[in-house]
């Protein structure tokens, strides 16, 4: 018999010929490898918060492994002296065996929790680059509305899994979360009693909490992502106004081989960041909470950052409550507003706010490049109007603590919150726009004379004249023309080309150095004939 | 910018002395991309600078390495187990985060080398298509749908008796469908006698008619001398599992108060109808869950007699009835009516009077 003769070399490509001919995918695939990506290091904000989702979907697998989401009533007996003998619910329990007694138990769940915490604020920064840059403007205000839900489901998430250990801490949260639910008029009771099987706290809640947090939420935020990520994909991404970069094009890196690359390294260094916290900085030690008891709770008791402005809001609401007389009569509790009415406004008027802001400015057009926040002040302003709320409401979360560490009353924090809430964003918004008109008005100033020298010249009739150094051509008298304003970065720094070395060397390094490779087409690489073609600027000695 | 790509020509492919990348650029105009640059970033082969880039490289995945190696070790023979007192086994977490972080940012750096500085520089223009498809084409696809929808729709404007079946036939499946879905976490929250809502395991319905005693939390009862002048207790229900999270309603602060403020205090009760009568002696007792959100109010501030929420910094005067006077809370806390048994120990003379916990809507 004769052996058939095994070309190695040519395998690969018999096997892609076989799957193409199955899958018909050689036209898609190239299509993917090629498709074009625009890089600036503030699109990779949201990347963080899809690397966060991976680990957080690794390490809670693990968790899993172990947790026991049971409420049922047992005594410990495990390895941490200071809690045998007390009873506890096995959920708590099994989280201080996962701590105490699974091998880098405590390891995994520290980076559970901080990808969490990661996670979460990857989502709010990302989503202020989007807003301030104006990258939710149509044809992409859908996503800007998915990515709202994926904020929610993100709190959700966080909320549901920091209440799983039914410690100290987190049973006082669910505790609260119980009380916000019966604020609700009219259903408040029912929904409360639905949901926690009974009175507060029954047996059924941590069971009910942990299906929610490792599957039902999970389960949205996997669809959502997807479809977030598909629409980024399928819409192309935005990019910011430089030379050569249209609104009808993508000036980047095709996807294959660098930009897939880099995306790999960021992933890695991500993760080793949660893997450095998670060893290096404690979390959640529910081991010091103890077990929830209705009766116990201490001072300085703060949930998940994420949660610490809605606290803040409810601590600031003042004690106004609705009574309304009729038959045994009926009120509306203050926690009403801030914790349920507050939540759900903060997470859904966002939502609709593409809409709102192509509404008010009849802009119906097309819109794939970025806008500088400073090109949009009235934007910016209302971005700063929110975060400047969001800050005071989750520093107002922790007031007890600042009140206590800086020697402040705490009635006086609790006021000062309340004033803070009503006159900080007016505030931030009036200085927001102010700030973005005069960085507008620099940039035009550059536009229109050149860069600032810095260099006094004197005239020989006696004038003394700074030198500015044009950005584009002269004019006969040789003062720059003056250039269209483009809402792209101006250069503030005299640049190096036709100017003398560096006086001064150092981080305040005063003259900007050529780029080495192009940046943009249009932008190319300053050779060294170019460079003694132009006129060196000298002090005129 | 944009038209420049339309000036390249179409390549043949086939043809045989193209190079791999003059066919990749070929794909690439397949595809509306124009590679304006794609240049090493290096001058000429092996230069030093790309020689010490590669150095670099290697260099950090070999700390990647070891890094792993050393993780790799600490989590076997590194002593894991809790002990008490400082031991070595409280570096076990520091020392996986610490090697596996190194790992993890060693490759991840040396990646993002390999790709900034190893591979070639590259600028390409990808043309949009923005906007909607062609005109024809969103008329086929609006025509074929409201076909769809006249075939279905007509359908069933014509044949009445279909209609009445779609709404009369189908409506109560879809409730079917999502009433054992609901239906089975729906619970009402006034069903139990006594209300859950309105009572503690102070009532003495769960203590089969007798008075309820006071209790610590191992269930031990209390004489009124166990409590010093100026101290304060919780105390619990004396009933199976009264100091359990079953009775989350249930937990009282008792206080025993100097006279003078005693004195105050019942001067306050007394002058308000449901709270009459309830103190025994100096000793007042108010429901330790908060009005406000349910925290356990359990600051208790000796000098001022105030008792402070630490969850939303709600205050409260012990004195006048235990009145807010700061923060969110709306409603004082409900004072728990004490007297003593035959046989000296603390008793409730009966459940609170007013609703304990946080305030909802139909609370009268």
């Amino acid at each position: 018999m004769k052996r058939r003769k095994v070309d190695l070399a040519q395998a690969p490509v018999t096997l892609a010929k076989g799957v193409d001919e199955r899958y018909q995918v050689a036209t898609p695939l190239r299509a993917l490898l090629n498709k074009v990506f625009p890089d600036h290091w503030s699109f990779l904000l949201g990347e963080i918060a899809l690397f966060s989702f991976i680990i957080l979907l690794l390490t809670g697998t693990f968790l899993t492994l172990f947790f026991d989401p049971s409420m049922q009533e047992v005594t410990y007996h495990g390895a941490y002296p200071a809690l045998r003998g007390v009873d506890m619910s096995a959920a708590y329990e099994s989280s201080l065996r996962l701590s105490f007694e699974v091998r880098g138990g405590l390891f995994m769940r520290q980076m559970h929790h901080w990808a969490a915490l990661l996670f979460v604020a990857a989502i709010v920064v990302h989503m202020a680059r989007i807003f301030f840059t104006g990258a939710f403007r149509k044809p992409r205000e859908a996503n800007w509305a998915i990515g709202v839900l994926l904020f929610l489901l993100g709190f959700l998430a966080g909320f549901t899994g920091y209440s799983l250990p039914d410690d100290g801490l987190s049973g006082t949260g669910l505790r609260i979360a119980s009380a916000i639910m019966l604020s609700i008029p009219v259903a408040g009771t029912w929904i409360s009693a639905s949901i926690f099987g009974g009175e507060f706290p029954g047996h059924l809640i941590i069971g009910r909490f942990y299906i929610a947090h490792v599957l039902l939420i999970p389960a949205a935020l996997l669809a959502l992502i997807a479809v977030h990520l598909g629409l980024v994909f399928k819409q192309k991404h935005t990019q910011w106004p430089g030379p050569g970069r249209t609104n009808t094009n993508v000036v980047g890196e095709r996807m294959f081989p660098r930009y897939a690359l880099k995306q790999g390294g960021f992933f890695m260094a991500v993760f080793g960041t949660v893997a450095l916290m998670a060893g290096l900085f404690q979390i959640n030690p529910i081991w010091l909470f103890g077990p929830y008891r209705a009766s116990e709770v201490s001072s300085a008791s703060q949930p998940d950052w994420y949660v610490m402005f809605m606290d803040g809001l409810v601590r600031l609401m003042p004690n106004w409550q609705i009574y309304i007389p009729i038959g045994n009569g009926y009120s509306i509790p203050p926690l009403f507003w801030p914790a349920v009415v507050g939540l759900g406004a903060l997470t859904t008027v966002p939502m609709f706010y593409p809409w709102i802001e192509a509404r008010r400015t009849k802009d119906k057009s097309i819109h794939n490049l970025l806008q500088r926040p400073r090109d949009n002040p009235e934007r910016t302003g209302i971005g700063a109007m929110a975060f400047t709320f969001f800050i005071v409401a989750t520093l107002s979360g922790g007031n007890d603590v600042i009140a206590d560490k800086f020697h402040i009353s705490l009635n006086a924090m609790t006021w000062a919150g309340r004033i803070g809430l009503l006159i900080g964003p007016p505030l931030a918004y009036f200085l927001a726009v102010r700030i973005c008109l005069g960085l507008q008005q620099h940039d035009r100033e550059v536009l229109a004379h050149g860069v600032e020298t810095g260099i006094i010249r004197r005239l020989p009739n006696g004038q003394f004249i700074e030198v500015h150094q044009p950005l584009g051509p002269v004019d006969d008298h040789g003062h720059p023309i003056p250039l269209e304003y483009g809402g792209w970065v101006v250069p503030k720094k005299m640049n190096r080309v036709g100017a003398l070395a560096p006086a001064i060397k150092g981080f305040f390094f005063p003259v900007e150095k050529p780029a080495e490779a192009p940046v943009s087409p249009g932008m190319p690489p300053i050779s060294a004939e170019e460079r003694e073609e132009r006129e060196e600027i000298t002090s005129g000695r | 910018m944009t038209t420049l790509h339309d000036e390249t020509e179409a390549v043949d492919v086939s043809d045989p002395r193209l190079s791999r990348f003059e066919i990749v650029k070929e794909g690439a105009r397949r595809d509306d991309i124009e590679i304006v640059t794609y240049e090493s970033q290096f001058h000429g082969t092996d230069s030093k600078a790309e020689k010490r880039v590669v150095r670099n490289i290697a260099l950090l995945f070999f700390i990647a390495g070891i890094a792993g190696l050393v993780f790799l070790a600490a989590y076997i023979w590194w002593p894991w187990e809790f002990e008490l007192g400082t031991t070595t086994s409280d570096y076990y977490t520091p020392i996986l985060g610490i090697s596996l972080g190194i790992a993890l940012f060693a490759i991840g750096f040396g990646i993002l080398s390999w790709a900034k500085k190893l591979l070639p520089h590259e600028v390409s223009i990808q043309k949009r298509h923005d906007g909607g498809s062609p005109t024809d084409e969103q008329k086929i696809t609006g025509q074929t749908m409201l076909f769809v929808a006249d075939e279905l729709g007509q359908g069933v404007q014509r044949r009445p008796l279909l209609k009445g079946a779609i709404g009369l036939g189908l409506a109560p499946l879809g409730l079917a469908a999502a009433a054992p879905l609901i239906g089975g976490l729906i619970q009402n929250p006034h069903r139990d006698s006594p209300p859950m809502m309105f009572s503690t395991g102070f009532n003495s319905a769960f203590n089969d008619g007798k008075l309820v005693r006071l209790t610590r939390s191992d269930g031990t009862p209390l004489r009124p001398e166990d409590v010093s002048t100026g101290g304060q207790l919780t105390v619990f229900p004396g009933i199976p599992g009264g100091a359990t999270n079953q009775w989350a309603d249930s937990p009282t602060l008792l206080i025993h108060l100097r006279p003078d403020d005693a004195e105050v205090a019942r001067k306050n009760a007394d002058a308000d109808p449901r709270n009459k009568g309830s103190m025994w002696g100096d000793y007042i007792a108010y429901s330790k869950i908060c009005t406000h959100a349910g925290c356990p109010a359990s600051l208790y501030e000796q000098q001022t007699n105030r008792l402070l929420c630490p969850c939303h910094q709600s205050q409260f005067n012990i004195t006048d009835n235990a009145q807010p006077i700061f923060g969110p809370a709306t409603r004082r806390l409900p004072m728990l009516p004490l007297t003593v048994d035959d046989e000296g120990f603390f008793v409730a003379a009966r459940d609170y009077k007013d609703t304990v916990g946080p305030d909802f809507w139909e609370r009268p």
